[in-house]
């Protein structure tokens, strides 16, 4: 007996609206790390539907290859540029949004109705091919090193082309001489003689009954706050918390444990 | 499975690629959208393969897989060296060729 629905069309119907809301995630996401998860939803769907195909080393590869490595990629770089840069809504081109949408639409719609029409009768499925030399992979293995063996000789050339490419792009000429442990040594004590600065390391930030964290400064003996205990970049930000208001719990416990005088202890 | 619908498919996360490299600015979220048209159109060898009763597509999609890695790995080494230079990662500001 033939089953009503097969696990292909199951898969299908279940993940094309996945993929098309991905997609259309990726494009309207704001930020571009959530343009990034989208688009792994769709890649990981997509590896689904090769695997319905007939197409498992695909399958594998697909997942390994691009979302595994080209996604991480992305979002390497995401975290070097920065990953708040959200877009700018500025248009530089006066209307060019709904144009583009507008093209879309009429692009996409072209599309679906030439392809539609377009393919006719019943596929010839995969399983000869697939069983001629023994599976899928021994199949695309001897497609590769017979037919296109020198496509492939080719890639080999284009990728190490690419990673010579991004080594020369990412490199970064030195301009000055790299400072050394005793220069930096040399400075400080300098520094010391100079202007009397404490050679030593920094204070570290203050401890408290209720917070430690590195952005609450340490008190110093005279009840004043210590301005080098916190980092000058969490001061610019503003996000220093008062000493003064985190001593006040510690205080009033003390005063509240400490026993009253009485007439008798006299 | 008919191959219109994984065809059908495939023409419209094209179609959504394209028009979101025309609509987005971040050269990032750009470089994504042509990975998306890449992957669109794996879909549709795919797919053709198994019309065809050929491994023949599947290699195609091999081959523009391993193209589009190369490729990503350049376009974001120049993206990352503009973002270096111009400390932005919007395709307008990177505009000195034009004049």
């Amino acid at each position: 007996m033939i089953p009503l629905v097969t696990a292909a069309a199951f898969a299908f119907w279940l993940l094309a609206p996945v993929m098309i809301l991905g997609a259309l995630g990726m494009i309207l996401a704001r930020k571009p790390v959530h343009s990034a998860l989208c688009l792994a939803a769709v890649m990981i769907s997509l590896a689904v539907q090769y695997a319905a195909q007939d197409a498992p080393f695909l399958f594998a590869v697909q997942i390994i290859v691009y979302t595994g490595a080209i996604l991480m990629l992305f979002l390497f770089v995401l975290m070097l540029v920065g990953v708040d840069v959200a877009d700018s809504l500025v248009e530089t081109i006066k209307g060019q949004r709904p144009l583009a949408a507008l093209a879309g639409v009429g692009f996409g719609a072209l599309l679906v109705f030439a392809l539609g029409n377009a393919i006719v009768g019943e596929p010839l499925g995969l399983d000869g091919a697939n069983s001629e030399h023994g599976g899928n992979i021994q199949g695309v293995a001897a497609l590769i090193f017979n037919r296109y063996v020198f496509a492939f000789e080719a890639t080999s050339a284009l990728l190490i082309t690419a990673a010579v490419g991004a080594m020369v792009l990412a490199h970064r000429e030195r301009l000055a001489k790299k400072r050394s442990q005793t220069d930096l040594v040399n400075d400080r004590m300098r520094r010391y003689a100079e202007s009397g600065q404490h050679p030593g390391p920094l204070p570290t930030p203050g401890v408290f009954a209720r917070h430690n964290a590195v952005d609450t400064p340490a008190l110093l003996p005279d009840g004043s706050t210590s301005d080098l205990s916190v980092s000058a970049t969490l001061r610019a930000r503003g996000t220093v918390l008062d000493s003064r208001e985190l001593v006040q719990p510690v205080d009033q416990t003390v005063e509240a444990i400490t026993p009253p005088e009485t007439e008798d202890e006299r | 499975m008919s191959p219109t619908y994984y065809v059908v498919l495939s023409a419209i996360l094209f179609t959504i690629g394209a028009a979101g490299f025309l609509i987005r600015r971040n050269a990032i979220v750009a470089f994504m959208c042509v990975e998306l048209m890449l992957n669109a159109s794996n879909l549709a060898l795919v797919t053709f393969s198994r019309m065809h009763g050929t491994l023949d597509g599947q290699i195609a999609a091999f081959f523009v897989m391993v193209v589009a890695a190369a490729e990503v790995v350049v376009g974001l080494a120049i993206i990352v060296t503009i973002f270096r230079t111009r400390r932005s990662a919007s395709v307008d500001d990177a505009s000195l060729l034009k004049f």
